[in-house]
């Protein structure tokens, strides 16, 4: 047990990269997913195909591939940045091609009639997408928003892989010199599921705000 | 006012509108019936572009109806709509309702948009309602707002898709009332509807199609004392016997 206090300074430090990790990288996807879902909601075929070729690109290559592929191919071609915002943007792109498809699935479950007003009312597209049609899918996707926001905390500890020092790294950086793996990443899967229970909490106090009477 | 000539409309092989012209004056009241199928709420569609017809032309005051973009948002918005389905915005109140489109489509300032959605759910009749959201008013109090939704706009003219079809008996009367009003106001009506006691009592002009086209058109009195084609003594003999 003292191994863990011991190295308290590490484990927070860790955490706490772990948490900005995850909230810069949530905030990130949340914008490019709602985009995304835009983009294949459009009546421009072209902006459509655009939209699909994201989802399809970002989803069907691992995460951890597109980590590595950035943090050591961008330099490369000259492109250089932190690599805490590396894996920021990456994990963001990421994750917001799993939130265009939760957001589109929303779009859909909105009735149709809510558009034909909109325009039968004058409002552009893009007017009756940001004032009708999203702020009533949100609201019927925030519980799979929720599942999402805990799936971008457990991607989080793949930046370990690339050498950022988040909770994961941390805890193996305190193993390997003190070779007691069982209480440390234990240690760590529970500060992993505390995070997540906190997501699930938030998710489902907003889902009962926010519920739509119909 | 609104000009419709040969107007053709196909839903995959099947085609709901076969060559249709229409005519309504500014200040006239069109009530187009006929059996379901007949093609009329796809031509109450066509007419503010939520279907785009296949060929045939449409003007508005003169204009030819455009095809896409900021010039078709803003013709919808002086040709107001109402729906069998009300289609009002779950997320937002009934005031929100009415002043979402005058404020963020003709940049009228808030409070004046307030102040004349407040005026206009007192004139029809729900006043005490405009804090509420939709899903907590009745079908009659929701078609009502509607209508004022549509009115907010102040537009030229009013498309009626089955605006009574999906409410309960007891609340029809409620939602005739408010059109009746607004008919004998003046507006440009065109209204597609099963109730002949409407068309007969408020229509300046009753026209009646079947399978896709318009079979004859006249004023009510005429039509319902005396149709000339076989088709529409049918419908009558078949929606009047009870």
């Amino acid at each position: 047990m003292d191994v863990i206090t011991r190295h308290l300074p590490e484990f927070g430090a860790g955490l706490l990269q772990t948490v900005e990790l995850s909230l810069l990288a949530l905030a990130g996807a949340l914008v490019a997913g709602v985009v995304v879902a835009a983009l294949r909601a459009a009546p421009v075929a072209v902006l459509r195909g655009a939209g699909m070729a994201y989802v399809e690109i970002l989803q069907n290559i691992p995460l951890l591939v597109w980590l590595v592929l950035a943090v050591f191919g961008l330099p490369e071609i000259g492109v250089t940045a932190g690599l805490f915002t590396t894996a920021v943007v990456v994990i963001a792109l990421y994750q917001g091609a799993y939130v265009a498809e939760a957001v589109r699935s929303g779009i859909n479950a909105v009735p149709v009639g809510q558009g034909e007003a909109a325009r039968a009312l004058g409002l552009t597209f893009t007017q009756s997408l940001r004032l009708v049609i999203l702020p009533q899918a949100l609201r019927t996707v925030v519980q799979p928003l929720g599942n999402l926001a805990i799936m971008t905390i457990m991607n989080t500890a793949l930046a370990a892989a690339v050498g950022l020092v988040e909770l994961t790294a941390a805890a193996n950086r305190v193993n390997l010199a003190e070779a007691d793996p069982i209480w440390i990443f234990v240690t760590a899967g529970l500060c992993y599921m505390a995070l997540s229970a906190l997501t699930g909490l938030v998710s489902g106090v907003l889902e009962r705000r926010l519920v739509i009477l119909r | 006012m609104i000009e419709v000539r040969g107007l053709t409309k196909r839903f995959g092989g099947h085609t709901a509108l076969r060559g249709v012209d229409l005519d309504v004056a500014r200040g006239e009241v069109v009530v187009v019936i006929g059996p379901s199928g007949s093609g009329k709420s796809t031509l109450c569609r066509c007419l503010n572009r939520l279907e785009t017809a296949d060929e045939g032309e449409i003007r508005i005051d003169g204009e030819p109806l455009p095809a896409e973009g900021r010039a078709l948002a803003r013709l919808r918005a002086d040709v107001g709509m109402v729906f069998q389905s009300f289609n009002l915005f779950q997320h937002r109140t009934v005031l929100q309702n009415l002043t979402l489109a005058p404020v963020r489509v003709r940049g009228v300032p808030r409070a004046e948009a307030e102040e004349h959605a407040r005026g206009l759910l007192e004139r029809v009749g729900i006043g005490d309602h405009a804090g509420k959201l939709p899903a907590q008013l009745s079908g009659g109090q929701q078609q009502r707002a509607a209508i004022a939704r549509a009115l907010a706009m102040r537009p030229k003219a009013m498309l009626f898709d089955e605006p009574t079809s999906a409410l309960d008996p007891e609340m029809v009367g409620e939602v005739l009332d408010v059109m009746t009003g607004l008919a004998r106001e003046g507006m440009t009506m065109v209204v597609v509807t099963h109730e002949m006691g409407f068309a007969r009592k408020v229509a300046d002009r009753v026209v009646f199609m079947a399978d896709g086209e318009i079979v004859e058109s006249g004023p009510p009195a005429d039509f319902f004392a005396a149709p000339k084609s076989d088709r529409a003594r049918d419908f009558l003999a078949k929606v009047l016997s009870h």
